[in-house]
C-alpha cells in the first residue's frame, strides 16, 4: 500500500503541498479531483521520487521514497506512471517503446520482452500498430501506448496524471475504457483527473484537492454526490 | 613591466591591418548581401530548373576552399590582364562567396513564412508584390537575421586568407611583427584580442535586434 | 590575352594531387573525431557547476568561434614556439582544425540537448531506467538525429579548412601539393582548377553520402 504522511512540498517560496495525508490500499482506485495548481500532479511526482519533499513521508510497501538509502530506480519498477503528455520515444516503434524498459531495466531477453509488449499492447487495443512509429498515431493511441509501456513493467501501482486532458474529446473515451479495464482487473490506481463522471463510476474513493491539501475524501457517492465541505460543492458546481 | 620589443608603432601597424580587415568585410558583406538577396529571392520563387541551376552554381562557391578561390581569381586576373588592385580582387571574391551563403539564408527565410499566412494576405486583396513587401519581407527578415549576423562574422574571419594574395590585413600584420621581434605568443594574443573586440559588438548587436523584435511581437 | 593553357600538365599531375586529397581527407576525418570528442566534453563542461571547467570551456568555445581558423593554426604553429614547443605544420593544422571543430560542435551539442524535452527523460526514469541508461537509450539517439546535419556541415568545413595548411608550409595535402607544382611550373590556373574540381567532388561525395545515411537511419 501507499502511505502519504503529512507531506509538505515547495517550489522555492511557493508551497504546493501543505500537509497531505492519504493511504491507498491494494486494489483500491482513488481519484483525485481539484482545480489547476492545487498540487495534484505534484503529489504524484513525489510518490515516485521525481520530486523531493520538504517534510513528511511517503511509504510504498514500507519503503520510504525519499529515504537516504532508497534505490529509486528499483522503486520505480513497482510504480507505473502515465503523464498528460504521453512522451513517446520518437525514435522507437510502438513495440520497441514498450519493450525497452523490460529489456534494459528488468533484463528480460528480447523474446520475453517482445511477448510482454505484444500482450500489453493488445490489452490496450493497439495490437495492429506494433511496428508503427508513434508519430503516425493519434494522441489517444499514443496515450494508450504509454499505458501499455508502464504496464509492461508489471507495476503494483499505477498513477495517472490527467492523462486525458491533452486529448481531443472523441479520443478521451478509448483511454478511459482502458483505465476501466485495469480497475476491473484489480489494479491499484491513483487517478488525477478532470473527468468527474469517470471518477464517480470507477473509484472506490475520491479525494478533493484544494490549495495543496485534501479537503474531503470518501466514497464517490458522498464526495461527488453529496459533498460535506462547501469548497467541494463549489468546485463541483463549476465543472459540472 | 614585461620585457618586450613590441613598440607602439607595431600596435599601430596591427590596427591598420585591422582596419583593412574591416574594410574588406564591409565591401564583401555589402556586395554579398545585395547579390545574395537577389539570388535568394529568385531561388525561393523561381521555377524548378532556374532554381536548380542557380543553386548548383552557388553551391560551387561553397564547396571549394576560399583560399583556392582567391588564388584562381588572382591568377585569372593576370591571365586576362585586368588592371585591378589585389584589394578589388579580394572584395569581389569575398562578395561572391558571401552571396552564395546569403542566398541560402534569404531563401530559407522566405520559405519560412507560412503559406497560410501568405494566402490570407492575398485573400484580403493584396497583390503578389505587396504580399512580398509587407508580409514576407518583415517575417523573413526576423527569421534570417541571426544567420546573417553569423555569416558577417564568418566573412570577417575569412578575410585573414587575403594575406595569400599579398594584402596586409590584421593577421598578416601580426605575422610580420612576429617575424621581426620573435615574440609570437604576445603578438598573437593581442591579435586574437583585436579580432574578438571586432566580432563581439556585431554579435551583441545582432542579439539586441533579436530581442527588440521579439518584444515587438 | 597571351597565355596558352597547358591542361595536359594538370592531368599528368593528377595522381600526385589525388595522393594529396587522401591526406586532406585524413586530416579532416581525424580533426572531426577529435573535435567531436572534445566538443562533447566542452558541452558537458559548460553545464556543470564547477566554475573552472565552465570558464575553461567558455574560453575555448569563444576563441574558436570569434577568431579566424588561420589564427588558431598560427597560434599553435608559431605561438607554442614561445613556450618551447615546436610543432610541425601537419600537427599544427590538425590540432588547429580540431580545436575549431570542438568549439563549434560544442555549441551544436548544447543546442541539441536543449531541444530534447525533459519530459522524455522523466518518462524514461519513471520506467525505472537509471540516469545513464536514460541518457544512452533515449537522449543520445534523439540528439544524434538533431546534430547529424550540422555535423555534416562541419565535416565539409573541415575538409575545406585543410587548405590552410599551405600557409604554414604543409606540402602533403591537396592544396600543398598543388602549390608545390605551381611553384615549379607557374601553371597556377590549370593546377588550381584541377584542385578545385577535386575538392568539389570530395565535398559533394560527403554531402550526398550523409543524405543517404540520414534517409536510412532516421526513417521516423
Amino acid at each position: 500500500m501507499i502511505e502519504i504522511q503529512d507531506v509538505h512540498k515547495s517550489f522555492g517560496a511557493l508551497e504546493v503541498l501543505r500537509g497531505v495525508s492519504m493511504t491507498v490500499n491494494k486494489g483500491e482506485v482513488v481519484s483525485v479531483i481539484g482545480g489547476s495548481g492545487s498540487g495534484k500532479s505534484t503529489l504524484l511526482m513525489c510518490i515516485n521520487g521525481l520530486e523531493s519533499i520538504q517534510a513528511g513521508r511517503i511509504l510504498v510497501d514500507g519503503t520510504d521514497v525519499h529515504g537516504r538509502g532508497t534505490n529509486l530506480n528499483q522503486l520505480r519498477q513497482r510504480i507505473g506512471i502515465v503523464f498528460q503528455q504521453w512522451n513517446a520515444f520518437p525514435h522507437l516503434t510502438v513495440r520497441e517503446n514498450v519493450m525497452l524498459a523490460p529489456r534494459k531495466v528488468l533484463g528480460k531477453s528480447v523474446d520475453e520482452a517482445d511477448q510482454i509488449a505484444c500482450t500489453k499492447l493488445r490489452h490496450v487495443g493497439l495490437g495492429d500498430k506494433l511496428d508503427v512509429y508513434p508519430s503516425k498515431l493519434s494522441g489517444g493511441q499514443q496515450q494508450r501506448m504509454a499505458i501499455a509501456r508502464a504496464l509492461a513493467m508489471s507495476p503494483a501501482y499505477m498513477l495517472f496524471d490527467e492523462v486525458t486532458s491533452a486529448l481531443d474529446p472523441q479520443l478521451v473515451g478509448e483511454v478511459l475504457d482502458t483505465m476501466r479495464i485495469l480497475s476491473a482487473e484489480g489494479m491499484t490506481m491513483i487517478v488525477v483527473t478532470h473527468e468527474i463522471a469517470f471518477a464517480r463510476e470507477v473509484s472506490h474513493r475520491v479525494a478533493f484537492f484544494k490549495s495543496g491539501r485534501i479537503h474531503e475524501i470518501g466514497p464517490p457517492e458522498q464526495v461527488i454526490g453529496n459533498p460535506r465541505e462547501p469548497e467541494t460543492a463549489e468546485f463541483l458546481k463549476s465543472v459540472l | 613591466m614585461i620585457e618586450t620589443d613590441f613598440a607602439r608603432t607595431d600596435l599601430w601597424f596591427m590596427l591598420q591591418g585591422a582596419s583593412m580587415t574591416l574594410a574588406l568585410t564591409f565591401w564583401a558583406v555589402l556586395g554579398g548581401t545585395v547579390m545574395g538577396f537577389v539570388f535568394g529571392v529568385l531561388r525561393a520563387v523561381a521555377s524548378s530548373w532556374i532554381n536548380a541551376l542557380l543553386g548548383a552554381v552557388l553551391d560551387v562557391f561553397r564547396s571549394i576552399p576560399l583560399l583556392i578561390q582567391f588564388i584562381l581569381a588572382n591568377s585569372f586576373k593576370s591571365i586576362v590582364g585586368l588592371d585591378v588592385s589585389a584589394f578589388t580582387v579580394a572584395c569581389v571574391v569575398l562578395a561572391i562567396y558571401t552571396s552564395a551563403y546569403c542566398a541560402e539564408i534569404v531563401r530559407a527565410g522566405v520559405l519560412a513564412v507560412p503559406s497560410t499566412t501568405r494566402r490570407a494576405a492575398r485573400s484580403l486583396g493584396l497583390t503578389w508584390w505587396q504580399d512580398m513587401r509587407l508580409i514576407v519581407y518583415p517575417i523573413a527578415l526576423r527569421v534570417s537575421l541571426p544567420s546573417w549576423v553569423g555569416l558577417t562574422l564568418g566573412v570577417m574571419k575569412d578575410t585573414s586568407l587575403v594575406l595569400w594574395i599579398g594584402i596586409v590585413e590584421l593577421l598578416r600584420a601580426s605575422q610580420v611583427i612576429v617575424t621581426r621581434i620573435q615574440e609570437p605568443l604576445l603578438v598573437l594574443m593581442l591579435c586574437g584580442l583585436i579580432y574578438f573586440l571586432m566580432s563581439y559588438p556585431i554579435s551583441r548587436f545582432g542579439a539586441y535586434l533579436e530581442t527588440r523584435w521579439r518584444d515587438d511581437d | 590575352m597571351n597565355y596558352t593553357f597547358h591542361w595536359h600538365q594538370a592531368f599528368q599531375a593528377l595522381p600526385a594531387m589525388l595522393g594529396g586529397a587522401l591526406v586532406t581527407i585524413e586530416v579532416a576525418v581525424l580533426s572531426m573525431v577529435i573535435g567531436t570528442v572534445c566538443g562533447v566534453g566542452l558541452a558537458l563542461a559548460r553545464n556543470t557547476r564547477n566554475r573552472l571547467a565552465r570558464g575553461f570551456a567558455t574560453v575555448w568555445i569563444e576563441t574558436a568561434r570569434n577568431t579566424p581558423a588561420l589564427f588558431q593554426i598560427y597560434m599553435i604553429y608559431f605561438g607554442l614556439g614561445s613556450l618551447g614547443i615546436f610543432v610541425d605544420s601537419f600537427p599544427a593544422l590538425l590540432v588547429g582544425i580540431a580545436f575549431n571543430n570542438a568549439g563549434y560542435l560544442a555549441e551544436t551539442f548544447r543546442g541539441g540537448l536543449r531541444a530534447i524535452p525533459p519530459t522524455q527523460v522523466r518518462a524514461a526514469r519513471s520506467l525505472g531506467m537509471s540516469a545513464p541508461q536514460a541518457f544512452r537509450l533515449i537522449v543520445l539517439p534523439q540528439l544524434f538525429r538533431t546534430v547529424f546535419h550540422p555535423m555534416t556541415n562541419q565535416m565539409v568545413w573541415a575538409i575545406l579548412m585543410t587548405s590552410l595548411g599551405v600557409v604554414v608550409g604543409l606540402n602533403t595535402d591537396l592544396t600543398g601539393i598543388t602549390q608545390e607544382l605551381n611553384v615549379r611550373t607557374f601553371r597556377t590556373f590549370e593546377f588550381f582548377v584541377m584542385a578545385a574540381v577535386i575538392y568539389y567532388l570530395i565535398t559533394k561525395f560527403v554531402t550526398l553520402s550523409a543524405r543517404l545515411v540520414s534517409a536510412r537511419l532516421f526513417r521516423y
